[in-house]
């Protein structure tokens, strides 16, 4: 594991990079235009886009790196964190939006609303929307993980049943009278604790929060997958029932480590939200999962540092291939998931870690290592 | 033959004059042709004359006036232009010189309703059953007193058993419009409405228990209950009938995936993709017997039925030796490189086809559809439910009679000791998952019938697919089909309580709560052999 | 204690009490009986060779005793403890270890964590959360590398070991867990002659301060292991004695030895 031979000092470097990177960027960014160093506003917002989609990708490979839960759902709690964070942005347009109605966001005076639904309630709140921005993700993914975990639903299963739990609040979440907006989703933000969503000083600093909180939780999955626990989620990938003969009650280890990683997925949508100026149902879409599950697979599961390396290089590619040739790049995605599960088993970050050791290692270790690392505690 | 005695009784208190109309037929039908000749209220009233008389040559100058072929000369006598251009007149049929310039009559949408009201009413005694039922199912659904001699006539002369039925209904509306009519008829009328129970004879009775009391209104209310019931049950075999419907494509779709999941255990998230391989695959034979051959249409779906097993069978192999067999006991693996191959063939699709729906066109053997009791069964969708069972019969034939199927089986079981006895597993592998992926070639053809032929045609039905195969039990094709069809009923059931999304919703965590209490499905199969 | 196996043969003295008592156990998977009214009586301190024809149900009545498997009737009793109402985690924390017919150690951890997170122990994830490493967890860990002679190997993964180092380290992580009972299936397979008497004598010596149940198909295995035999045909008991006493069972013969 890389994270292993990096040790404490080689870890709080690697932490050290997100949120250097985006103090430094929100930072020029805040020079004159006519600056030669000033960043224009949209590279502030595509990489606070990367960065928010890294942290997505740092708690699929929490659960799918180190325990073999390969969720297929994770976008659902990327997407209800944003929800969150969205509905508290509704609440702070007040009177500004097209209709002015003082209660009422405009997509309910459009469909005739007569008052705001109680689960609406408190969002005007920064504090409780950051509350539930962890909660509901959280929530959801302790129940639907206290069922699945409980009656031993593994592998291939559980994947199928993450995709069909997305695909469902897909739909739900389309549906106009759920009272988040439906189609359109939530959009025409204003401000965040008071400070104009539009002006530059906002997107930098923004940006520079998703940078901290991507070098926090770097640092904490780092902890938790290098302590004892770590340890046990490893032996629970590898080997579930060695586990449990051993007295560990698996399921309780998933379920932490499972409802953990959507919180931090959700925080992750609750970034992106207010950058990109949007959320709405597409998010839910299966496909938008399957894609976070390839970022990590591209930059190397189960090394934390290679799902962000990974989440950001695949976005810094869709954005310049969509740009120049969008009829390519789905063929550039579809093809990147079959390159990397055949010839990159442990991604990016595999090939430049793994040479050294690798080569020290006799062929039938080697292809032992590379098994038992992709079996996913099958 | 009491009924009949009094509704003949009841005609002379009500209806004197008519009720000698038959005699003075000659003057009659002189004194409604002169009414062509007035305002548009004039003609419709002429109409009404006309087709009262009965006359033979009434149908004809209505459908000349329906078809815009009635001409009136200054006379005041009609003339009937033929298809060649020829003029008739319109009494006596003869070939006719007129007298002055003639004019076309006008004719208004009200007009156009009258004579479709009179066509029916004279046809009652029209020589064809089909003629004389359309227009007994026209008189009871626009019920018109003064028709009611005409149609007791027919009704004494009437010999076929459903048409007769049919014209006492419409005979029962009429009694029940008329204030007149003694309580025993109307209550008969009441009985015989009930036993019609539709929804055109529930709207007869709702008025008629509104507008009555006693005795009547009781059992208009009784025989209302009554058809509410009959409806009900029906709307239920409507729904299961939906269900089932839709249970046929979902086994369509899914039962190849049972082979590739099920039987060799390969997630293929391109299943889809073959789905929607076949679909294009019948858009491209019938395109080409547009251009080459129209006359096999009818034939392009028997003909597109092979190719496109041959299609996506060969896609599948391909998929198997280029891609799956490097991935075998890697299940997650499989999953993550078959989606990318999913993107990669939608967009193909999108390069060639373009992005949005193709057109394929139903067959005049899919067109269509039939009454059964409250039912209307269309067509195609009975087709797909027959195909469906066909393809499913086929594959467990296959499987439990063919040596390829034994050798599936034995691959599946223990694949060291089938190598070891002569099998060549590799062979084995790629025919099977080429099978899988042909026979959801083959649903694409199906559903091309019943869905829009786009590139996402296959991802719509990947996860529903997934759910049926494992809802029924991993391995076990009479699962599949069980839950496939269980799922579509109990998905149209939970449409009229829910709405389609939420009951799609709810059918999706009813499904999901399902596998955790039952991770291994409906028929799981047991034993050792799972655990390795 | 230790156990004399051939001596006790013969009966259970009505003092003591059995270790594992197992009693008309029965287990069918659709229609297939795996155990047919199975009777097992283990005293504390003993050791027990189970042996019997593939299919037989000697892994089936480890997963029953493991909790992995629930019987459909019977009573399965470990002391006092019903382990038919437990999971696998919990008999684990009873103390009943378990080594699997094809070794399963954590391939990608190192020989030492193998040993460390099966150290006795609190395992509930809060607490192992904030666990560490404490030296007496060293030590202890220390111990039996030593005794499973796997003291070279300690830093190495475990994934890098030979098959027969791999038993090893298995029936080490087993005794990391301190059990009382030790399952043991097919212990000896695989492995070089040399290798099968090491672990003969391993056994021995854990035997020492635990109770034992071997499952075994490899006959010199059973021989010199020289306790009491039970035999397993379809499900059920065919014979139980000293190897001696069951391998002249015409029963036995014929189902099993003779072939």
């Amino acid at each position: 594991m890389i994270s292993a031979r990096l040790g404490l000092y080689g870890s709080l470097l690697v932490a050290a990079v997100p949120l250097a990177l985006t103090i430094a960027v929100g930072l020029l960014s805040l020079l004159p235009a006519d600056s030669a160093l000033h960043v224009p506003g949209y590279v502030v917002t595509l990489l606070g886009k990367y960065l928010a989609y890294a942290l997505l990708a740092l708690s699929v490979d929490l659960v799918w790196g180190y325990v073999g839960i390969l969720s297929l759902g994770h976008g659902a709690f990327f997407a209800l964190g944003g929800y969150a964070m969205g509905m508290y942005l509704m609440r702070q347009i007040g009177t500004r939006g097209v209709y002015g109605d003082p209660v009422l966001p405009d997509f309910m005076v459009f469909l005739n609303w007569q008052e705001l639904p109680w689960y609406w309630y408190g969002f005007d709140h920064f504090a409780f929307a950051a509350l539930m921005i962890v909660l509901v993700p959280g929530a959801l993914a302790f129940v639907f993980g206290y069922l699945a975990f409980r009656s031993r639903v593994s592998g291939v299963y559980l994947s199928i049943i993450t995709q069909a739990l997305t695909f469902a609040l897909m739909l739900a979440f389309f549906r106009n009278d759920m009272g988040f907006g439906g189609n359109n989703g939530l959009t025409d933000f204003k401000d965040l604790l008071g400070a104009n969503l539009q002006a530059g000083s906002t997107k930098a600093g923004l940006l520079i929060a998703t940078g901290a909180f991507l070098s926090f939780f770097f640092l904490v999955c780092r902890h938790l997958t290098q302590s004892r626990f770590g340890k046990v989620l490893i032996a629970i990938r590898d080997a579930e029932s060695r586990t449990r003969f051993l007295g560990y009650r698996v399921e309780r280890y998933k379920l932490l480590v499972f409802t953990f990683s959507a919180m931090m997925a959700g925080i992750g949508g609750a970034l992106y939200v207010p950058q990109i100026g949007i959320i709405n149902p597409s998010e839910f879409e299966p496909a938008n999962s399957i894609e976070a599950v390839i970022w990590v697979a591209v930059g190397g599961r189960g090394t934390l540092v290679g799902s962000m390396v990974g989440a950001v290089i695949v976005n810094f590619a869709k954005t310049v291939l969509t740009g120049t040739f969008p009829e390519i790049w789905l063929f550039v995605l579809g093809g990147l998931f079959i390159f990397v599960t055949l010839f990159m088993p442990r991604g990016i970050v595999g090939l430049f870690t793994g040479l050294r050791t690798w080569r020290s290692q006799p062929a039938k270790v080697r292809k032992q290592l590379t098994g038992r690392a992709l079996e996913a505690g099958e | 033959m009491r009924r009949w005695v009094s509704g003949l009784l009841l005609l002379c208190a009500i209806l004197p004059a008519l009720a000698g109309g038959r005699l003075a037929r000659a003057d009659e039908i002189d004194d409604a042709i002169a009414g062509f000749a007035g305002n548009f209220a004039e003609v419709e009233q002429a109409i009404g004359a006309l087709a009262a008389t009965d006359d033979a040559v009434a149908p004809k100058i209505l459908e000349a006036l329906a078809d815009g072929r009635l001409r009136i000369g200054p006379d005041h006598s009609l003339y009937i232009e033929d298809a060649k251009g020829a003029l008739v007149e319109a009494r006596t049929g003869a070939a006719a010189d007129p007298p002055g310039k003639l004019k076309p009559v006008k004719v208004n949408n009200r007009v156009r309703r009258a004579v479709e009201a009179a066509m029916g009413q004279l046809t009652l005694l029209s020589p064809d059953p089909g003629q004389r039922m359309n227009a007994a199912d026209t008189l009871f659904r626009s019920p018109d007193p003064g028709r009611l001699p005409a149609l007791e006539q027919a009704l004494a002369e009437e010999t076929d058993a459903r048409v007769k039925a049919l014209l006492e209904q419409a005979r029962a509306a009429i009694l029940l419009m008329v204030p007149e009519t003694p309580d025993a008829d109307k209550i008969a009328a009441v009985e015989t409405l009930a036993a019609r129970g539709d929804q055109a004879a529930r709207v007869l009775l709702g008025t008629a228990a509104e507008k009555s009391s006693g005795e009547i209104a009781a059992a208009a209310n009784a025989a209302l209950k009554s058809i509410d019931r009959e409806l009900a049950f029906w709307s239920g075999v409507q729904s299961v009938y939906y269900g089932l419907s839709l249970g046929s494509v979902l086994l369509l779709a899914a039962i190849g995936l049972a082979i590739t999941f099920g039987v060799m255990g390969v997630i293929n998230m391109a299943h889809g993709e073959m789905v929607m391989l076949g679909a294009y695959t019948t858009f491209v034979v019938q395109d080409l017997i547009r251009n080459a051959a129209p006359g096999l249409f009818d034939y392009s779906l028997l003909i597109a039925l092979p190719l496109a097993f041959l299609v996506a069978g060969a896609a599948g192999v391909a998929i198997e030796r280029g891609i799956i067999r490097f991935l075998y006991g890697r299940p997650l693996e499989t999953l993550l490189a078959t989606f990318g191959l999913s993107l990669v063939l939608q967009q193909a699709v999108r390069s060639v086809f373009g992005p949005s729906n193709r057109e394929v066109g139903n067959p005049s053997w899919m067109s269509g559809a039939v009454d059964v009791g409250g039912l209307v069964l269309t067509y195609n969708r009975l087709w797909i439910i027959v195909f469906s069972m066909m393809v499913f019969a086929l594959l467990i034939l296959l499987l439990r009679k063919t040596a390829l199927g034994l050798q599936m089986r034995a691959v599946t079981q223990n694949r060291r000791m089938a190598a070891s006895m002569g099998i060549r597993t590799d062979a084995v592998d790629s025919l099977t998952f080429g099978l899988g992926s042909g026979v959801a070639g083959v649903a694409g053809v199906a559903l091309s019938q019943i869905e829009n032929v786009s590139p996402n045609l296959g991802q719509s039905y990947i996860i529903d697919s997934f759910m049926v195969v494992v809802f029924g039990g991993v391995g076990n094709l009479w699962g599949t089909l069980v839950g496939a069809v269980s799922l579509g009923i109990a998905n149209k059931l939970l449409e009229p309580v829910a709405g389609a999304v939420l009951g799609k919703i709810a059918v999706l965590i009813l499904l999901v709560l399902f596998i955790q209490r039952r991770p291994r499905g409906l028929f799981p199969i047991k034993g050792r052999a799972v655990e390795t | 204690m230790n156990a004399a196996p051939v001596a006790t043969i013969g009966g259970t003295p009505e003092s003591m009490q059995p270790l594992l008592y197992l009693d008309g156990i029965s287990v069918s998977f659709d229609g297939f009986k795996a155990l047919n009214g199975l009777s097992l009586v283990l005293d504390p301190g003993e050791m027990r060779a189970v042996i019997g024809p593939n299919g037989a149900g000697k892994t089936t009545m480890m997963d029953v005793i493991t909790g992995k498997t629930r019987p459909d009737s019977g009573k399965a009793m470990f002391r006092e403890a019903d382990l038919t109402q437990l999971d696998e985690a919990e008999i684990a924390a009873l103390g009943i270890g378990r080594k699997f017919q094809k070794p399963t150690v954590f391939e990608m951890h190192s020989v030492f964590d193998n040993l460390l997170l099966a150290l006795k122990a609190d395992r509930r994830p809060s607490r192992v959360l904030f666990a560490s490493t404490r030296a007496i967890e060293r030590e202890r860990a220390d111990g039996i590398l030593e005794m499973v002679r796997l003291t070279g190997m300690r830093g190495r993964m475990a994934g890098e070991l030979s098959h027969g180092q791999k038993q090893w380290l298995e029936i080490g992580i087993l005794l990391a867990q301190e059990p009382e009972l030790l399952l043991v299936d097919e212990p000896a397979a695989g492995m070089t002659d040399a290798e099968t008497e090491q672990t003969t004598e391993l056994l021995r010596r854990i035997n020492e301060t635990r109770s034992v149940i071997v499952v075994e198909h490899d006959m010199t295995f059973v021989r010199a292991l020289a306790v009491k035999v039970t035999v397993l045909h379809e499900g059920s008991v065919l014979a139980e004695g000293s190897l001696e006493h069951v391998s002249n069972d015409p029963r036995v013969i014929e189902v099993y030895l003779g072939r």
